[in-house]
């Protein structure tokens, strides 16, 4: 095949006819060739990014026959054990997309999957630039955006789980109303004013439809474009690595390669949701029947982004205040509005406030653009899994009577468990990963100051075996060294024993203590013996020394 | 020692086991590992050998074919499989979704091989800028402001400021206002708690006798005679309102039937009739159906959170996050020896809200009264 010597004719054509409308050569020269860093850890965001965009059109199939409608009806469909059963129109389109439309029960469990696909691609996503930095300045403003992705996502799935209207969506709307009206003040109006009244009315479902199908959706598709705009301006972070630095980006351009890639991966993430609206049932709404506010089905469970707090409402225990005695105002259900809003205070309003927060403690004023490895900020990364766990421990207490029936333990003891490892588990997550993170370093440094194992033992003159130690890998030492120690304010006192300026107050105070802990070089990747000595290492004349070391060397390698 | 180099520089051993998260090896990412070079020096472009990519080239071809093909089983699929029964839908769905699944993902692999395979290895460097605008730049955009502002009078005109001020305040709050018809009950919001208050069991029937109490489902009332057998319970909603959902929200009870010395004290006597007492099924907590009832511990248990309650003993909690015993509701026979209900429950049911206050308290201050 000849390859190509100029446009063809087909395309300067069109683009001439733009180009000279709207001028876009400048823009297409210096974008076609942008460079995007390559890691496998790069790619979890567009994940959710494509589930997404499947979300938005499986999303329309679905309106093409759904009917957002509370009225009674008398079920005539296809699927017999329901007919003639009474049940909303709601339901009774849902049971007609699954029942009536070809391909409609694909394209209904597909646009689920997308769902959940959607929100843990986001949630890996969100992990990844916590525990790589990439948040750091300048893309705080994208974080935030982030959070407020996710946040709305969660609201978004909210208002779609109940549109099916058949029994489970019901006892999620259920909890949802117990949940708002619970609320001091304001709980009472804000459930009247949802749901045109009492409990359940005749609009939630119109209501949440047009937030499901376009409000939400709407402020997602202009959020998750603002994101993907500064993402571009910005570019992208990269890993540490040979020739990478805070000034360059490195990697492959977008046009072709990584054009070609990105779409290569929508087709995956297509595929996969369609393979498991194909093998996967979910959200069987034919079984659960009609929602009534007299019946439940045992063993309900929310999809796996609300189990968080799901599991919350199930191990708080049963706080209940009356603040005015017996006068008609006062009364607070804690035993509601605690797990209804603390975990998700601290995970939602936490994850906005990090970056900030960091700033604060470590004065890191400069760009970053290069990630960090999580190992080497070890207070962040034991931060970012303490709170993963108290996440994980809520998450398992919503599924706490799954949890009794498959391990036999008794419903009352996975509660009672529960109520203790929220506070437990995450601060043991903490020091764990802290010591963790510092014996990750402390590898490291073997590698970098003694080489790494050859496999190669020599008998030296006076008998004594040792393994020869050689150099690591050019591209795997450049990774390495790619560490940068923690940032920390200049919290040292004068000679007088006086603090800086700014570190006097408590809060002051405070602030430099935590700065110390938070920052400075735990473990330097060099242990004493100091570039040079490395370099004669990588000529092969002291690899011995390397190799056996002092008495001092053997006991930094082993702790 | 002529060996021992030799043996080092096996390209195997100088290489470490791969920790996650490092780029592969030896792999064109940024170049080779023999020879060194400067930071900034890196190779851009690699090509791929001809002959593997003629190779690729093929399988990708054959990805598209399968891909072609899928989709054309998927055209036929939706002709050939209707849907209709659980059964063809289920067949007709696997039909569809495993043609789909194969396009797609076929068409996916053979882009990916196409990029790894014959595409080159690009390795390019692209500067990188400080976001931050530069000094001159920023003084201009600074200057004109200032003089924009002064322009237009902003500044110095006081009177317009304020006004223009004081006309967008209660302009913001046009869209909340509008939203103050989404409750269609057309009452002050103060009495929205007088609502939540009261269930239909205090209502009467067109001829002014008691509501029934009839069986979820079928609609039967229920003869106290006939509902002996203790440990006995059944799912309860009031007679008219059968279908009612808005009434059954807060008026779906459960009726357990007990042999006269397991009552214990919580128990009103008499709001039971004959060893039967009517509790809400309206858990306490946020409201779900406690549907569960355990006959040898008489424990009602709702399955959304657990909250578990002591029939025999009012229903007080024994267990779980709800705070407060589910309601009794007074009953008794009517004329027909049908169980009605005496009147409407004491105190709210159902989730907790800021208006309800300690309405046992206030229940029990007004029997003490009585």
């Amino acid at each position: 095949m000849s390859e190509l010597k100029t446009v063809p004719k087909a395309i300067t054509g069109p683009s001439n006819f733009l180009d000279e409308r709207l001028g876009g050569a400048n823009f297409l020269k210096r974008n076609l060739r942008k460079i995007f860093p390559d890691h496998w850890s790069f790619l979890l965001g567009e994940i959710a990014l494509y589930s997404f965009v499947i979300l938005l059109l499986t999303g329309t199939f679905l309106t093409f026959w759904y009917k957002p409608s509370m009225m009674e009806v008398a079920y005539d469909g296809s699927y017999a054990p329901l007919r003639g059963v009474m049940m909303s129109e709601a339901y009774a389109s849902s049971l007609e997309i699954s029942f009536d439309v070809r391909g409609g029960l694909l394209i209904r469990q597909m646009h689920h999957w997308a769902a959940l696909l959607f929100v843990a691609g986001m949630m890996v996503h969100a992990l990844r630039v916590f525990f790589t930095g990439a948040y750091r300045k300048p893309r705080e403003i994208n974080w935030i955006i982030g959070v407020l992705l996710l946040t709305l996502a969660l609201a978004e799935g909210l208002t779609g789980y109940s549109l099916p209207d058949d029994l489970l969506s019901g006892a999620g709307l259920r909890i949802t109303e117990g949940v708002a009206i619970s609320l001091p003040l304001v709980g009472t109006y804000i459930t009247f004013f949802l749901f045109g009244g009492e409990y359940p009315g005749h609009d939630v479902i119109s209501r949440f439809y047009s937030l499901h199908i376009l409000l939400i959706p709407g402020i997602l598709l202009a959020l998750i474009s603002a994101h993907m705009v500064l993402m571009w301006v910005q570019k992208h972070t990269q890993m540490p690595g040979k020739g990478r630095t805070n000034q360059n980006v490195v990697g492959a351009p977008f046009y072709p390669a990584f054009m070609a890639k990105a779409g290569a991966y929508f087709l995956f993430t297509l595929g996969v949701i369609a393979g498991l609206g194909t093998f996967a049932q979910i959200n069987p709404i034919w079984i659960f029947g009609p929602y009534t506010p007299a019946d439940v089905s045992a063993g309900s469970q929310p999809d796996f982004y609300m189990g968080f707090l799901e599991g919350a409402l199930r191990i708080m225990p049963p706080w209940e205040i009356n603040l005015f005695g017996t006068a008609h105002a006062g009364t607070l259900p804690l035993s509601v509005i605690i797990p209804a809003l603390v975990p998700m205070g601290i995970i939602m309003t936490g994850l906005a406030l990090y970056p900030f927060l960091e700033r604060w403690v470590t004065g890191d004023h400069r760009e970053h653009h290069v990630a960090d490895r999580p190992r080497n900020n070890p207070h962040r990364t034991s931060i970012g899994i303490s709170a993963m766990t108290f996440y994980g421990v809520l998450w398992l207490m919503g599924a706490n009577d799954e949890i009794s029936a498959f391990f036999h333990i008794s419903l009352n003891w996975t509660t009672y468990i529960g109520r203790v490892m929220i506070f437990v588990a995450p601060a043991l997550a903490y020091l764990i990963t802290y010591r963790m993170c510092l014996g990750l370093q402390r590898s490291d440094q073997a590698v970098i100051s003694h080489g790494v194992e050859s496999g190669v033992i020599k008998r030296l003159p006076h008998g004594e075996f040792i393994e020869v130690h050689t150099p690591p890998a050019e591209d795997i030492e450049a990774h390495v060294r790619g560490k940068q120690p923690v940032p920390m304010l200049p919290v040292a006192e004068d000679a007088a024993g006086i603090p800086p300026k700014g570190m006097r107050g408590p809060l002051g105070r405070l602030r430099a203590r935590m700065s110390k802990a938070y920052g400075g070089e735990k473990i330097p990747l060099e242990d004493g013996h100091g570039h040079d000595e490395h370099a004669a290492i990588g000529h092969g004349g002291e690899e011995e020394h390397a190799a056996v070391g002092s008495s001092d060397d053997d006991r930094s390698l082993t702790h | 020692m002529t060996d021992n180099e030799h043996e080092i520089e096996q390209p195997d051993e100088r290489v470490p086991k791969r920790v996650i998260g490092t780029p592969p090896p030896g792999t064109s990412m940024l170049g080779t590992v023999e020879a060194p070079r400067a930071e900034e020096e890196v190779p851009g472009v690699t090509l791929q050998d001809e002959a593997k990519a003629r190779k690729a080239e093929k399988i990708v071809a054959l990805c598209f074919v399968i891909t072609f093909l899928a989709a054309i089983a998927f055209i036929i699929s939706y002709v050939v499989f209707q849907v209709g029964s659980p059964e063809a839908t289920g067949a007709s769905n696997l039909a569809l979704g495993s043609s789909l699944t194969v396009a797609i993902l076929s068409l996916a692999i053979g882009i990916v091989i196409w990029v790894r395979q014959i595409m080159p290895k690009y390795s390019l460097v692209q500067e990188r800028h400080l976001m931050v605008s530069d000094e001159e730049d920023r003084g201009v955009v600074g200057r004109t402001f200032v003089e924009g502002a002064n322009e237009s009078g902003f500044v110095k005109r006081k009177l317009l400021r304020r006004t223009l001020l004081l006309g967008a305040a209660p302009l913001g709050l046009i869209p909340l206002v509008l939203l103050r018809d989404l409750d269609n009950t057309k009452m002050p919001g103060s009495q929205f708690n007088k609502l939540l208050r009261h269930t239909v069991w205090g209502e009467k029937t067109k001829e002014g006798k008691p509501l029934r109490l009839v069986v979820e489902g079928t609609g039967q009332p229920i003869r106290a005679a006939d509902f002996n057998s203790p440990g006995g319970i059944l799912s309860v909603v009031p007679e008219g309102y059968e279908h009612d959902l808005n009434a059954l929200a807060k008026a779906t009870l459960i009726l357990i039937k007990f042999r006269p010395e397991e009552l214990k004290s919580g128990v009103r006597q008499n709001w039971t009739h004959d060893g039967i007492v009517a509790y809400s099924k309206i858990c306490t907590h946020v409201g779900c159906p406690a549907a569960l009832y355990e006959q040898n511990t008489h424990h009602i248990l709702c399955p959304c959170h657990q909250s578990t309650f002591d029939a025999a003993d009012g229903a007080k909690v024994i267990f779980g996050p709800a705070a407060r015993p589910l309601p009794q509701l007074p009953i008794t026979v009517d004329a027909e020896g049908y169980l009605v209900a005496q009147g409407d429950f004491e105190v709210p049911v159902g989730p907790s809200y800021w208006e309800r206050g300690d309405a046992e308290a206030e229940a029990r201050a007004k029997g003490g009264q009585a």
